[in-house]
């Protein structure tokens, strides 16, 4: 049982602001993952959770306890990093156990504990090895059944499985996330994967330069990003942004990007909700959101392909509209060749609005 | 401009062969990219070509000349590797033109000039000529690694994982930057790297290394949708293809105790009944109300633009892209179907895909 509540933390490094005043509050049995880039101030938030960094201000509260006074060991919270920080002269079973060597539990009880642990994590067959006769997403799975052997409050992960390979981490993904159905354990996860954000979290926490972006469902984060960053940040490839303006007269509603030659149909609802002159407006849409056509289509405008990215399941096309570059989204083989001519548009649902100078989302509703 | 060929090479370290018997053939002009996990022999292969390596057996061709005996520098192949080997107290301008005024190459002042100026340029980094490089963000001082590899203009370019240390949005902007650069110079370039991502969205051709040997040389969808072996049907492709135990028999085979039971003809007579893998890929499976089995559902990745969703018979697991909007929920029962056109029938023991089985045979 733990709930964690972040009130208005702030820490420094010397001169370097890196966590600034930082309000979250992580629900008993959540999973939530802070995601952002390096140096973003996510692994700091994260160790002063666990008790490793002092914050400078503000208040840590697990299950409404503020927790600063308290030592590592006296939150019942459990760590696992990246690098499987594994004992090589134990076995795999030893390593388990061993935080329960403080306990004063019988011999049977730890026996017990470990061997559920164990089972959960499918490595009932490895207990006898040691970690050099392991593979890497092995080493992990023991490292993380070392946290679990405690039955902690919450657990926190540090990229735990940023170090093994493309096929393993899927794999580690769909475990981790089974693990935390089973445990119901509150969770704090670090990484810098939105693949691996998008795919774990109940909510996602998007800092940047030590500041809370955004903290939302996946769907919601990447449905309706709240400003730029997280726009650019969450979804692959990167949503496409460039500068627009909204062209409106009495007949027609439309977003222009890059010059004149790229103006896309609008529902007219648009007017008024966007700024309609002046440099202000940036226009962003992901590749999905780019919708093309082989033939000449109503409202579809007439671009030439560029590069073809195949990566099997679909295509990335680059489209070149006038000045600026598109990305969009097709079925594989959907566009012949580079050089090739055919016609797109923005889907209106799936277009941002953003305020160029604060990168803030501009909320946009075409339906009323 | 040049053309490789490598014939039957081999180069072992001690008892570690790292590569094993490797013939290739690199087309003038051609984007080829040798893929593999770490450890599979691809960048020992590409400092085979680079001359920094020499092979234990086998012949180095470069436009079809043996260079068995050439020194590195006679080459006249560009090396650009994941870190970046810039000098830091230099500008920009004279890392991009220090490669012009070496012992074998010197070129005169207004030369030197053109070319530094003509490779920032191609590259958008004319801004930052006059800056020193430990003021460059790591997207530009890869840039200006490539950059200084142009200036020579060599015959071919060997790159070894050059965009690995980027973060994902910067790997992502430089790959298509670095296609177009091949195609705006024409050039040969062998580019190394685990990424399969990187491998399919750049290559014109795709060489799949495993453990020292070639597995499968085709275009990315060569290999994507006519895997040789159950290791490129697992490497390429995200997520990974489903590989799972199947029984051939009679025009069908059957999977998950029988509870899956697909018509399917051997493409080649020669292929007997029997234990094998059967590879198919999320997004050829179909989930739906009226598709033909049950599956419980294990676990729902949110991917934005798609769902990926484990699914669960029994204790086989295996993955089906399903639609953003799709509303699964862990643990509910949903149908699903495989697309029997989609369906790869490896053999169980040597991985070899059934219908590429000529060729092992």
């Amino acid at each position: 049982m733990a709930e964690i509540v972040l009130r208005d933390i702030e820490k420094y490094f010397g001169d370097n602001y890196v966590i600034r005043k930082l309000n979250l509050t992580i629900a008993h049995k959540e999973f939530v993952v802070l995601l952002g880039p390096s140096g973003c101030g996510k692994t700091t938030t994260l160790r002063s959770i666990a008790g490793l960094e002092e914050i400078d201000s503000g208040d840590i509260l697990i299950d409404g306890q503020p927790v600063q006074g308290r030592q590592p060991g006296e939150r019942d919270i459990a760590f696992v990093f990246q690098l499987f920080a594994l004992y090589p002269h134990l076995t795999a079973y030893d390593n388990i156990a061993f935080p329960l060597r403080a306990t004063r539990e019988s011999r049977a009880e730890v026996d017990a504990k470990v061997r559920a642990v164990a089972k959960s994590l499918q490595i009932e067959g490895l207990l006898s090895r040691r970690p050099s006769a392991l593979s890497g997403g092995d080493m992990q799975r023991v490292a993380i059944g070392r946290a679990l052997v405690r039955q902690p409050k919450a657990m926190l992960m540090d990229e735990p499985i940023g170090a093994l390979d493309a096929k393993l981490r899927e794999e580690m993904r769909t475990e981790l996330k089974r693990l935390h159905l089973e445990n119901d354990q509150t969770t704090v996860y670090v990484t810098h994967d939105q693949v691996e954000a998008m795919s774990l979290a109940d909510r996602i926490a998007i800092m940047n330069e030590g500041v809370l972006q955004q903290v939302d469902t996946p769907s919601e984060v990447y449905l309706h990003p709240s400003n730029l960053f997280v726009a650019q940040f969450v979804g692959s490839p990167v949503m496409n942004v460039t500068k627009g303006a909204l062209q409106a007269n009495g007949t027609h509603t439309r977003v222009v990007i890059g010059n004149e030659d790229a103006a896309f149909d609008f529902p007219p609802q648009l007017k008024g909700q966007i700024p309609a002159t002046g440099s202000g407006l940036m226009v962003g849409v992901r590749p999905e959101g780019v919708q093309v056509t082989r033939e000449e289509t109503q409202g579809h405008i007439p671009v030439e392909a560029h590069l073809i990215e195949p990566l099997g399941s679909y295509d990335i096309v680059d489209l070149k509209f006038g000045g600026a570059f598109l990305r969009a989204r097709t079925p594989s083989g959907f566009v012949g060749k580079p050089g090739d001519t055919v016609w797109a548009r923005l889907d209106p649902e799936q277009t941002h609005f953003f305020n160029a100078e604060s990168g803030d989302a501009i909320k946009v509703r075409l339906d009323g | 401009m040049a053309h490789l060929r490598l014939d039957h090479v081999t180069k072992t370290f001690g008892a570690h062969k790292a590569v094993d018997d490797l013939s290739l053939e690199i087309a003038d002009g051609e984007f080829f990219v040798l893929l593999g996990p770490t450890g599979a022999g691809k960048t020992t292969t590409l400092r085979l070509i680079a001359g920094l390596e020499k092979p234990t057996s086998g012949a180095i061709h470069i436009d079809g000349e043996d260079v068995r005996e050439w020194s590195a520098a006679e080459r006249d192949v560009a090396l650009v590797f994941q870190y970046y080997s810039l000098y830091p107290r230099y500008t920009v301008y004279q890392n991009l033109a220090f490669p012009l005024k070496s012992r074998v190459r010197n070129y005169p002042p207004e030369e030197i000039d053109q070319r530094v100026r003509r490779a920032a340029h191609t590259l958008r980094i004319d801004h930052l000529l006059e800056r020193k490089t430990d003021k460059l963000s790591g997207g530009e001082m890869q840039r200006v690694s490539i950059g200084r590899a142009i200036v020579r203009e060599p015959k071919a370019f060997l790159m070894d994982e050059p965009l690995s240390n980027l973060d994902a949005k910067l790997r992502e902007a430089l790959r298509s930057e670095l296609k177009d650069l091949q195609m705006q110079l024409g050039a040969t370039f062998l580019f190394v790297t685990h990424d399969q991502i990187e491998a399919m969205s750049m290559g014109d051709k795709i060489g799949v290394l495993n453990e020292g040997r070639i597995v499968q040389v085709g275009t990315p969808s060569d290999i994507y949708n006519s895997p040789h072996n159950t290791f490129v049907a697992g490497f390429v492709g995200s997520p990974a293809m489903n590989l799972l135990d199947g029984e051939l028999r009679d025009g069908s085979v059957s999977a998950m105790a029988g509870k899956l039971e697909i018509p399917f003809q051997l493409a080649s007579k020669a292929a007997k009944g029997g234990p094998v893998t059967l590879g198919i890929r999320s997004e050829d499976i179909r989930v739906g109300p009226e598709e033909a089995t049950e599956a419980h559902v294990h676990d729902v990745e949110n991917h934005g633009v798609e769902k990926i969703v484990t699914l669960r018979v029994d204790d086989h697991l295996f993955r089906a892209t399903v639609p953003a909007v799709a509303g699964v929920e862990i643990e509910s029962t949903v149908r699903f179907s495989w697309n029997t056109e989609k369906l790869h029938c490896f053999d169980r023991k040597s991985g070899v895909n059934l219908a590429d089985s000529r060729s092992s045979a």
